[in-house]
C-alpha cells in the first residue's frame, strides 16, 4: 500500500509541496524574527526592488514574505485542528448510527441532516460572528460545518462491515456490542476516513481564508485570507499583495488534494483511474 | 470430422509481479464440430484466461505472447478489433458463471436478446421479436410472451442462465464457450441446464468449450477432457479414459478428492443429545406499506431435530430452503419466532441478550466465505483469543491454547502472529475451525464451510473435520447444498425444502432407499451420479 502510494507521481509532488509549506511555517520565527506586523520599509514596494524584501511590502510597509510565512502557520493549524475536531464529532456519531441502526440511526441522521440543510459557509459566518472572531472560534466553526459528511461516510462503511461474517463470529465469541464496534468494525473503516480527512484539511484552509477575507479572521494573527482581503482595494496598483497569498493557498490546497487522491488510489487499487483500461 | 477450433501452443503472459510469469503456457487443443470439450482445473489454473483470450476479453496487463487459435481458417488472436467484434456473438458466443451480473439489470430479457441482432445489423424490428420468441421457447423458458417482457431480477437463477444461453444462441454460433455456467446454480437447476446444453449440441451441432472445476459435470457431458494446472495442460483424452484411467498424478489427486457417493461406515451414536431443536419457527416479513400486502417467507417452519453427542448431522437443501436460517437460528444470530434450541440443558432461544453472551460458547459456527469470516485487520492470535479472554480465561492460557489449536488444524503455531491476507482460502477455513474450537463448544455448526473451496482443498478440510470428530468427539451440524459432500462426512442427513424438514435418516437410508420424492429428485440431479454410483457404491 505504501509502495503504491510512493509510485504515484502526483501524490509525491503533493507530499513535497506540503512538506515545504510545513517547513516554512515552522521556521518562520527564525526567518523573520520581527514578526509579520512590523513595518520595515516604504509601503507599496514591488517584489525584488529592495534587497531583503523579495516579495515587496504591503500598504503599511510590512514585509509580504514574512506575512506569507506566518500565514502558513495559521492556515495549517486551523486546517488540521478543525479536521481533527470534525472527525471527533463525525466518527462516533456515524459509527453509532450505522452499528445500532433503528432509532439511534434515525435520531443521529436527522440531527446530521439538520446541519446539512444549512449552507456551510453561511453557517460558519454566523457562528464566527456570534462568538468573538479568534482562532478558537474559527476552528470550532469550521469543524461544526464540516463533520456531517464524515458521519455519513462512517455510517455507510460501518453498515456494510457490520454484515460481514467476522462480525457474526465476534458475536458468537460472546463479545459485547461496544467491543465489537470499537475493536472489530472501526479499524476497518480507517482507510476511507484518512482519505476524506486529507481532503477536509484542504477545504478547511479554504474556509478559513474566505472567513478572513471577509474580515472575520482573528485580528491578532496574520493569515493568507486576511492578506488578500486587505489588498483587495489596491489590487490594480499593487498586484503582488493579493497574488502571492493566492498562490500560497492554491499550492497548499493542491498539495493536500494530490495527497488525498494518492491515498485513495493506494487504498483502492482496483478503482484507480490511472489503469490502462 | 472438421475441426471448429484448434489452438496451437498458446501462451499468455501475466503482468510483472504476478505469482507466475505465464497465465497459460504452451497450451494446444482442438474441438471438433458437435463436440463438447471440458476444460477442468482448480482456481488459478488459467482455464478462464484461455477462453477470454479467444474472445479478446483479456484484462489489461495480460496479453497473448505466442501461439495461434485457428477458428474457421482464421487466427482469431490476430484479428483486428472490428473483425473480433463481428466474430463475437455471431460465430463464437460465451456464457458466464454469474447470470445475474452478466445480464443488464435495467433491460427487459427480450430486448437484451434482440440487442444481439441489432448489434450485428440483422433483421427488421418485427423479425427480431419473432426470433427472440423462438429462442426463448428453444431454451425452455416458461411462458415466452411474458418472459421477454420481464426484467432479470424477476427470474430465478436457472431462468436467467437460460436467458443467457438464448442470447448466446441468437446468431447460431459455431462455437459456444461456457465458463462455469452451472457453478452458481442448485443441483436440480444445474441438471436441467446441462441437459439443455446437451440438447442444443445435438440439434445445432455446435462445438462447446465447457469450463468447469467439477468432475461430476465432466462425467455428465464431456466428450473430450483436458486437465489444466498452473497454466499447463497436464492430461488430455476422451472423457471415459480420463475419468476411469487417469495417467497424471494431479488428475488422480483431483479425482480422489471428489466427494464420491462412497458411504461411510455407520457408527453407533450416543444417546445423549448435544443439540435439540423443538418446533423451531422463523418467518421473515418484507414490504408491507399502505397499498402493498406484507410478504411472508416461512424460512424455518416448525422444525424439530436432534444432534447426538459426537454425531455429524448433514442438513441438505437447495438455496432458499431455509437451511442457513436454521443454522443461524440455532446459534441465535437470528432470534426465532418460536420454539426451543436446547444445548446442554439451556434453551438458547429463550435467553436474554446479556445471559446469552455468557452462554455463547456452547454453539460455535464455521462460516462459508473464508475471505469475509476473518477480520482483515486482526492477527490470527487475536481472532482465536478474543472469545476465551472475554470469558475470563487468563491471557497466557488462551494464547497457549490458541497455538495448540493451530497445530491441531494443521497450520502450526507460528501462524498466530500473521494476518488473514497471508493465508489461502483453505488455510483461512482452518483458522475458522480453530476459532470455533477455541470456545470449547458442545456443538459446531458448519454453514457451507467447504463450498467456496477447490476440490482438493475441500477434501483436506473434510479430512480435518472427520479427524476432529474422532479425536474430540465433536458434534457437528453440517449445512451444505452438496449431497456428495454430506455423504462423505455425515452420520445422518436431514433434507429441507421450503422451510420444512422433508426427510431425515441415516446416510445409507437417504442414499439407497429415499422415502420422499423430493429426496429422490435431489439424488438424481447430482452431476455424474451414474458414474460415481457404478464406481463406488455396491448397490
Amino acid at each position: 500500500m505504501w509502495k503504491r502510494f510512493r509510485s504515484n507521481m502526483g501524490a509525491m509532488v503533493g507530499v513535497a509541496l506540503l512538506i515545504a509549506v510545513i517547513v516554512i511555517a515552522v521556521i518562520a520565527p527564525m526567518l523573520f524574527p520581527h514578526g509579520p506586523w512590523q513595518m520595515v520599509q516604504r509601503p507599496f514596494l514591488p517584489p525584488m526592488s529592495v534587497d531583503g524584501l523579495p516579495l515587496g511590502t504591503d500598504t503599511l510597509g510590512r514585509n509580504v514574505a514574512a506575512q506569507l510565512a506566518y500565514g502558513a502557520r495559521v492556515s495549517l493549524l486551523v486546517g488540521l485542528v478543525s479536521t481533527l475536531v470534525a472527525l471527533l464529532i463525525g466518527v462516533p456519531l456515524g459509527a453509532l448510527a450505522g452499528f445500532y441502526g433503528g432509532y439511534v440511526d434515525e435520531g443521529a441522521m436527522r440531527f446530521t441532516e439538520f446541519f446539512q440543510t444549512i449552507p456551510n459557509f453561511a453557517l460558519a459566518i454566523v457562528l464566527v460572528a456570534i462568538f468573538e472572531p479568534n482562532l478558537t472560534s474559527i476552528t470550532v466553526a469550521i469543524a461544526i460545518v464540516s463533520w456531517p459528511p464524515v458521519a455519513r461516510l462512517v455510517r455507510a462503511e460501518v453498515m456494510s462491515i457490520r454484515t460481514r461474517e467476522f462480525v457474526d463470529a465476534a458475536r458468537l465469541a460472546g463479545l459485547s456490542k461496544p467491543h465489537i464496534l470499537i475493536r472489530q468494525v472501526l479499524p476497518n473503516t480507517v482507510s476511507p476516513i484518512i482519505v476524506m480527512a486529507s481532503l477536509m484539511v484542504a477545504t478547511a484552509i479554504l474556509l478559513e481564508s474566505s472567513l478572513s477575507f471577509l474580515g472575520l479572521g482573528d485580528p491578532n494573527s496574520m493569515s493568507w485570507g486576511y492578506m488578500i482581503g486587505a489588498a483587495r482595494t489596491v489590487i490594480r496598483t499593487s498586484w503582488w499583495l493579493s497574488f502571492f497569498p493566492g498562490i500560497a493557498i492554491v499550492i497548499t490546497v493542491l498539495a493536500l488534494n494530490l495527497i488525498g487522491e494518492g491515498l485513495n488510489d493506494a487504498f483502492n487499487p482496483h478503482l484507480s483511474r490511472k489503469g490502462k483500461a | 470430422m472438421s475441426q471448429t477450433l484448434s489452438i496451437e501452443r498458446l501462451t499468455i503472459g501475466l503482468p510483472e509481479g504476478a505469482d507466475r510469469p505465464f497465465a497459460v503456457e504452451n497450451v494446444s487443443f482442438a474441438i471438433e464440430k458437435g463436440q463438447i470439450l471440458c476444460v477442468v482445473g482448480e482456481s488459478g489454473s488459467g482455464k478462464s484466461m484461455t477462453a477470454n483470450a479467444l474472445m479478446g476479453l483479456l484484462p489489461p496487463g495480460v496479453d497473448v505472447k505466442s501461439g495461434r487459435a485457428i477458428f474457421e481458417g482464421r487466427d482469431v488472436l490476430r484479428l483486428s478489433e472490428a473483425d473480433k467484434q463481428a466474430m463475437r456473438g455471431a460465430q463464437v458466443a460465451m456464457i458466464f458463471q454469474e447470470p445475474m451480473t452478466a445480464l443488464n439489470p435495467l433491460m427487459r430479457i427480450g430486448d437484451q436478446i434482440a440487442e444481439v441482432f441489432a448489434a450485428h445489423n440483422l433483421y427488421t424490428q418485427f423479425e427480431r421479436r419473432a426470433r427472440t420468441l423462438d429462442l426463448v421457447r428453444e431454451v425452455g423458458l416458461p411462458d415466452p410472451e411474458k418472459i421477454i417482457r420481464a426484467y432479470p431480477f424477476q427470474l430465478s437463477g436457472g431462468q436467467r442462465q437460460r436467458a443467457m444461453i438464448a442470447m448466446a444462441l441468437a446468431l447460431e454460433p459455431r462455437l459456444l464457450i461456457a465458463d462455469e455456467p452451472t457453478t452458481a446454480l442448485d443441483v436440480t437447476t444445474q441438471a436441467q441446464i446441462l441437459k439443455l446444453i446437451l440438447d442444443l449440441r445435438e440439434r445445432r451441432g455446435m462445438a462447446v468449450m465447457f469450463i468447469t472445476h467439477d468432475f461430476g459435470v465432466v462425467a455428465e457431458i464431456a466428450d473430450q477432457v483436458i486437465v489444466m494446472r498452473e497454466g499447463k495442460v497436464v492430461e488430455r483424452g476422451d472423457a471415459k479414459t480420463v475419468l476411469e484411467d487417469p495417467q497424471h498424478d494431479y488428475t488422480k489427486r483431483l479425482l480422489d478428492a471428489i466427494p464420491t457417493g462412497k458411504l461411510p461406515e455407520a457408527r453407533t451414536l450416543s444417546e445423549t443429545p448435544a443439540l435439540e431443536i423443538k418446533n423451531l419457527r422463523k418467518t421473515f416479513r418484507t414490504g408491507g406499506g399502505l397499498f402493498k400486502p406484507v410478504r411472508e417467507v416461512h424460512a424455518v417452519d416448525d422444525i424439530s431435530l436432534t444432534v447426538a453427542r459426537g454425531e455429524v448431522l448433514g442438513l441438505v437443501g437447495e438455496s432458499g430452503s431455509g437451511k442457513s436460517t436454521l443454522g443461524r437460528t440455532a446459534v441465535r444470530l437470528v432470534t426465532p419466532d418460536g420454539g426451543h434450541v436446547m444445548v446442554g440443558g439451556v434453551d438458547l432461544a429463550a435467553l436474554s441478550e446479556e445471559e446469552l453472551r455468557k452462554q455463547r460458547n456452547k454453539v460455535q459456527m464455521v462460516f462459508q466465505d473464508p475471505y469475509a469470516s476473518l477480520n482483515p485487520r486482526q492477527r490470527i492470535m487475536g481472532a482465536l483469543t478474543d472469545g476465551p479472554i472475554n470469558r475470563g480465561v487468563p491471557k497466557e492460557k488462551a494464547q497457549a491454547k490458541a497455538c495448540e489449536l493451530l497445530e491441531i488444524v494443521g497450520l502450526g503455531a507460528d501462524a498466530a502472529m500473521r494476518y488473514p491476507h497471508e493465508f489461502s482460502g483453505g488455510q483461512r477455513q482452518r483458522v475458522g475451525i480453530a476459532r470455533a474450537l477455541a470456545m470449547e463448544p458442545d456443538l459446531i455448526i458448519a454453514d457451507e464451510a467447504v463450498s467456496a473451496l477447490d476440490v482438493s482443498i475441500q477434501a483436506q478440510v473434510l479430512d480435518l473435520l472427520r479427524d476432529l470428530r474422532e479425536r474430540l468427539s465433536l458434534s457437528i451440524l453440517f449445512i451444505t447444498h452438496d449431497l456428495r459432500v454430506a455423504a462423505q462426512l455425515c452420520d445422518r442427513i436431514a433434507v429441507m425444502q421450503k422451510g420444512r424438514l422433508v426427510e431425515i435418516g441415516r446416510v445409507d437410508e437417504i442414499f439407497l432407499s429415499p422415502k420422499e420424492d423430493y429426496t429422490r429428485q435431489l439424488l438424481a440431479a447430482v452431476p455424474g451420479g451414474n458414474w460415481t454410483q457404478t464406481k463406488e457404491v455396491p448397490a
